[in-house]
């Protein structure tokens, strides 16, 4: 009897980039046959009680049937992925969603890259290279050990500078302090994509705002269902209601609300901090 | 308020079967049998549960109440039912106490009572044109059709479980029907008695669509659905979870690259509507799908298991006056909510809730204020929700669907202390699968336009339930179904006949 079929998600290959930065490498055919760079996936470690997870793709291959996923194991959840290990199954995962990256040739490229937004910036960047646009990438991270991808994104762009917090690598400095002197050259950027923590971000827009220049955001909010059903993903976007499932996840930056978007990233942090207070206890009993 | 024990309902129901057992009822006898009350639980000791509300009939009460029944030869009843079942026939069956054979009666016609029995408004489809509702010149007073449908197939579940209803030899034509609430069911249940394959394609991680998503356990337990969708599966009927069709594959690709034959589009209800006012992105709105999906599909309720985080409400609003909003409030409710206040700008009558549902919220200490509508939500410093600003509004004249038209009253602004506010007032059709699919025409509203049997604009496709009406009712969207399925199936037919 046929009865319900249930993709088996087996994980190929595991992988730790850094402190806490997973990269796994998932059976997915029909994700990796359909999607494009920008999209993401959303999924569950238990269907009973877990929570459904929205994540990038970071790359895929069509002829093996695999996606590529990196991520953080910075709550429950994704501490779960972590703990799965190579032939381990992922319970649901639905995808690809939201628009792909709109690729096109642009002329010059600044992208700028976050923590684990490296990640999800990755295929664009390659895709953008493959328009022929020239790109110059702004790398950052808070500390040595949390830069990732380099040599790749490396390979994909003309410049690269890697900047960290604490200076134990690359320039000592935030993303925005290169970005802001690549706008200062004569020839202005065509575009900017930034990709990170919502705050570096904002920042990102804020820094070359004065300048007409589009800057690409690719928003990570809040979602539950991840098909444009709960609306809890909604962001303000020039002053109208938009659904990142759907509608995103990538927006101009320089229309986006980001005070509120900051805000509303915080509205489950009590609840998270508990559930993650109390995970480690069980590790501590463990 | 004191309630009757399902014990104590029992017991009178038996004594007056007993003494009216065997004999030959008059019309006259029939019309003076009292009205069952249903069992419940009670309204204090549900708001701190999930379980279901009411409990249903016992064996006496739901033959008591069959004997109300005139057995009307012109069955107005049937009339008022969308998917057409045989309610005279099945009543019959209840009362002489043959079970099996009324749930087959109506599973002719109906493959899911256990849920048509809970949440479809009867009091609108076949109580209202009920003979005995008439007599008694009060609708309410009708036979009580839903409870004793739900009687039965409870009754069914409870000893031999659900029957799978008979299929026909393989016809070697393969259906992909896209969602999986009452629309998909009903199609796929229709198609695989012809002996078609069918494959669901649902894009959440469990099937059942909005009976999964939306309607709360209280009112319809998840075991239920369940074993809805396990009876389809014993049918034959292949279920593809983490699918979304629009995404995961194309609509053409249906038939480009998997080779159905045909395609049900049954995507349900999509983008939550917001009221466009001030504040309704700060932190504490949530759409009335976001709060429900996360209670109901995530068990956030469960708080000690479920990952998923829901929002604590203190003090909430809802905004709608539909059974979506009374799903939430009460929901609230069971969140431990201090204080639940429905915001509905007409009046009580106005209301497209079902009245039992309107009843029990109000009994689980839910406030309504009528004649009021959100003018702005009002946040703090930390885009916190703190409160909304209402405007009171009179009824004027009639507009297009019959009801009066609410008009604010200027200067009638007064504020509702809140910390949470849940925005019920429908739903915007889903884009994905008429974005990817141009020629799909769609109406303004973004639905998708079907003829009368449920045919859409591209040839082998067809749809129905609440992407081509917006939003409706289960047993419309199975309604819808029923008829393209009919539709569907003539189509495959033909395919046979033309290749014979």
């Amino acid at each position: 009897m046929p009865a319900r079929m249930v993709a088996v998600n087996r994980i190929l290959e595991r992988e730790q980039l850094a402190p806490h930065v997973f990269r796994i490498r998932v059976e997915a055919p029909l994700i990796a046959e359909e999607r494009r760079p920008g999209q993401f996936v959303i999924l569950q470690i238990d269907s009973e009680f877990g929570e459904r997870i929205p994540l990038t793709i970071a790359d895929a291959d069509p002829e093996e049937g695999s996606i590529t996923l990196i991520f953080q194991a910075v709550g429950k959840s994704t501490q779960q992925l972590a703990a799965l290990n190579v032939g381990g199954k992922i319970a649901n995962l639905l995808g690809p969603l939201g628009r792909p990256t709109e690729i096109k040739s642009f002329g010059r490229v600044i992208a700028v890259g976050g923590g684990i937004g490296v990640a999800p910036m990755f295929p664009i960047v390659q895709a953008l290279k493959r328009e022929g646009n020239r790109i110059t990438t702004i790398i950052g991270a808070r500390t040595r050990e949390l830069v990732i991808l380099e040599s790749e994104m490396r390979s994909v762009s003309e410049e690269l500078i890697v900047c960290t917090d604490d200076g134990s690598y690359g320039r000592k400095a935030v993303v925005t302090e290169p970005l802001a002197e690549l706008c200062r050259s004569e020839r202005l950027p065509d575009l900017v994509v930034a990709i990170g923590p919502a705050i570096m971000m904002k920042f990102c827009v804020e820094t070359v705002r004065h300048h007409d220049i589009p800057v690409m955001v690719s928003l990570n909010t809040i979602m539950v269902d991840g098909t444009g059903m709960c609306g809890g993903c909604r962001v303000t976007v020039d002053g109208e209601t938009k659904f990142v499932c759907v509608d995103g996840p990538e927006f101009d930056g320089r229309l986006v609300d980001f005070n509120n978007m900051l805000k509303r990233l915080e509205a489950y942090r009590d609840q998270e901090e508990r559930r993650l207070h109390e995970c480690r206890i069980e590790e501590v009993r463990e | 308020m004191s309630r009757a024990t399902p014990e104590l309902l029992e017991r009178e129901a038996t004594r007056l079967l007993n003494s009216i057992e065997g004999a030959e009822l008059t019309r006259k006898q029939r019309l003076e049998i009292p009205q069952q009350t249903i069992p419940a639980q009670d309204p204090v000791e549900r708001r701190s549960n999930m379980s279901e509300v009411t409990l249903g009939y016992t064996e006496a009460q739901a033959r008591l109440e069959a004997a109300r029944c005139l057995q009307c030869k012109n069955a107005v009843c049937v009339e008022g039912c969308p998917v057409g079942v045989d309610i005279p026939s099945f009543i019959q069956a209840i009362e002489d106490g043959r079970y099996a054979e009324a749930i087959a009666i109506i599973h002719r016609t109906n493959i899911l009572p256990a849920i048509c029995g809970r949440v479809c408004p009867q009091e609108n489809q076949c109580q209202a044109t009920c003979t005995v509702g008439k007599v008694h010149k009060d609708p309410l007073k009708a036979v009580s059709i839903g409870r004793l449908e739900r009687f039965v197939a409870d009754y069914e579940r409870s000893t031999q479980g659900s029957g799978v209803p008979e299929v026909k030899p393989e016809t070697g034509k393969r259906v992909a029907v896209i969602g999986s609430g009452p629309a998909s069911i009903t199609v796929a249940a229709d198609l695989r008695r012809e002996g078609h394959a069918v494959t669901i394609l649902e894009a959440f991680h469990r099937p059942g669509g909005v009976m999964v998503y939306g309607i709360p356990e209280f009112r319809l337990p998840k075991a239920i659905v369940e074993d809805e969708i396990h009876t389809l599966e014993r049918m034959g009927v292949e279920i593809r979870t983490n699918f979304l069709v629009g995404r995961t594959r194309r609509l053409h690709d249906l038939f480009d690259k998997d080779g159905y034959d045909a395609v049900f589009i049954g995507s349900g209800a999509g983008l939550p509507k917001f009221l466009g006012i001030e504040g309704e992105n700060l932190v504490g709105v949530f759409s009335a799908n976001e709060f429900l999906t996360r209670s109901n599909l995530m068990k956030a309720y469960d708080r000690e298991h479920a990952e998923t985080p829901i929002f604590q409400p203190r003090k909430v609003a809802v905004f709608g006056g539909g059974n979506v909003a009374m799903d939430a409030a009460r929901t609230a409710v069971r969140l431990e909510a201090e204080e639940v206040n429905v915001i509905y700008r007409r009046t009580r009558t106005e209301m497209p809730a079902r009245a039992e549902e309107v009843d029990n919220a109000e009994e689980e200490g839910v406030r309504f204020h009528f004649l009021r509508s959100p003018k702005r939500i009002l946040g703090n410093e930390d885009e916190r929700v703190v409160g909304v600003e209402c405007l009171a509004y009179e009824l004027g004249e009639p507009d297009d669907s019959g009801r009066r038209r609410p008009v604010p009253i200027p200067g009638s602004e007064t504020v509702i202390e809140v910390d949470t506010a849940l925005v019920s007032i429908g739903n915007d059709s889903h884009p994905l699968i008429t974005q990817t699919t141009p020629e799909l025409e769609t109406n303004k509203w973004g639905n998708i336009l079907t003829d009368e049997n449920g045919k859409t604009s591209m040839d082998r496709v067809y749809a129905g339930g609440d992407i081509v009406l917006g939003a409706a009712t289960v047993i419309l969207a199975m309604g819808e179904g029923r008829k393209a399925a009919a539709s569907i199936h003539e189509l495959l037919t033909s395919d046979s006949d033309d290749s014979a």
